[in-house]
């Protein structure tokens, strides 16, 4: 398998990265996943502090995406918000997540099939 | 047509400030998700709206994954690289004795071709359950949806939702159920998409029938 090499350093990379656009890994510089794999969609983020500044080096993206995230959002509307495919938002937000500058307020894992969320979601959407 | 389905990629955005999103009540403390399914033009993002506290939104999410087939809605067929959109609903539920949980809807075309980019979206996992919408004017449609929801996500709950257009035939519920072949435990229901509480009680038959199976232990 060496007639199919990727980028340099990048080991072998997923065949979906052929001819993908080029400017949103920019972005992400070169990563299409992000450092955790707790990121869905539906998980809610939200700025640690406000106040707190990013550094200098920090990605023009990094600087947008906390300040969308200044109110709670799921990663979905950030990424709408700021017009970022999901995929490089989650990225973005990854990176944000592990420099302390964005909290999550994510679910306990495999909680989907959880009766007492199942109950709760129920009753709530009979409320409606 | 009543009930118009935006699965058809919106044009490039234009490059702008980022738009101020109608920020989740800090009272929430978790969030939850359910998948719409169901194939072209059958009423999703319609239904997504009906619901929704939020204008539906679109994510742009990348496919480069070649078009295989042919979809007569999207004029994609010969792209190599396009966007596909990704409706999505908010509702804020307030139940009694639990606090707040913001419910999101993601509307799912459910073809084979888009189940890469769902799952590398992480779209299925940590779903609660999954309403697939059907038009019974063309059940075939459908058959695609449920079955790569069956294959790609087999523990995954799943009620059926007819969409009732005008101009659709009556149909016994019993006889949808049997013409999908769905599973017998599938619940199935009608709705008009267009109204809230009719969507609102096609998601109760849907969670109601997700607790039943995790209380028989999960197993489908």
């Amino acid at each position: 398998m060496t007639d199919h090499p990727g980028p340099p350093g990048t080991g072998d990379p997923p065949e979906e990265t052929h001819r993908r656009p080029v400017r949103p890994y920019v972005i992400t510089r070169g990563r299409s996943q992000p450092t955790r794999n707790t990121l869905r969609p539906e998980t809610l983020l939200i700025a640690t502090d406000p106040d707190r500044r990013l550094p200098p080096s920090a990605a023009v993206e990094q600087r947008r995406f906390l300040d969308v995230c200044r109110g709670l959002l799921s990663l979905s509307e950030a990424a709408e918000a700021l017009r970022l495919p999901i995929s490089v938002a989650a990225v973005v937000a990854s990176d944000l997540v592990d420099a302390g500058h964005l909290t999550l307020r994510s679910n306990p894992p495999s909680s989907a099939s959880d009766p007492t969320l199942l109950r709760a979601l129920l009753d709530g959407l009979r409320r409606l | 047509m009543v009930s118009a389905d935006s699965d058809l990629p919106s044009p490039a955005p234009s490059p702008a400030e980022p738009r101020r999103p109608a920020y989740v009540d800090d009272a929430v403390t978790r969030s939850a998700k359910l998948l719409v399914a169901g194939s072209f033009g059958v009423g999703k993002t319609t239904f997504i709206s009906s619901v929704s506290e939020i204008r539906p939104l679109c994510t742009e999410a990348p496919m480069t994954t070649l078009s295989i087939g042919t979809d007569r809605l999207d004029g994609l067929d010969g792209k190599r690289t396009t966007t596909v959109a990704m409706d999505f609903g908010r509702i804020t539920l307030l139940p009694r004795t639990a606090p707040p949980i913001v419910l999101y809807l993601f509307g799912t075309p459910g073809q084979q071709r888009f189940w890469n980019v769902w799952q590398g979206h992480g779209l299925a996992s940590g779903a609660a359950g999954a309403l697939v919408l059907v038009d019974t004017r063309r059940l075939g449609d459908s058959f695609e949806v449920l079955d790569q929801l069956e294959t790609r996500v087999p523990d995954l709950p799943i009620a059926v939702a007819v969409n009732v257009f005008p101009d659709s035939p009556p149909h016994a519920l019993a006889t949808v159920h049997r013409k999908l072949d769905l599973l017998p435990h599938t619940p199935i229901t009608s709705c008009v998409a267009t109204r809230r509480d009719s969507s609102r009680d096609a998601l109760v038959t849907l969670v109601e029938h997700a607790l039943a199976r995790s209380l028989e232990g999960g197993a489908s």
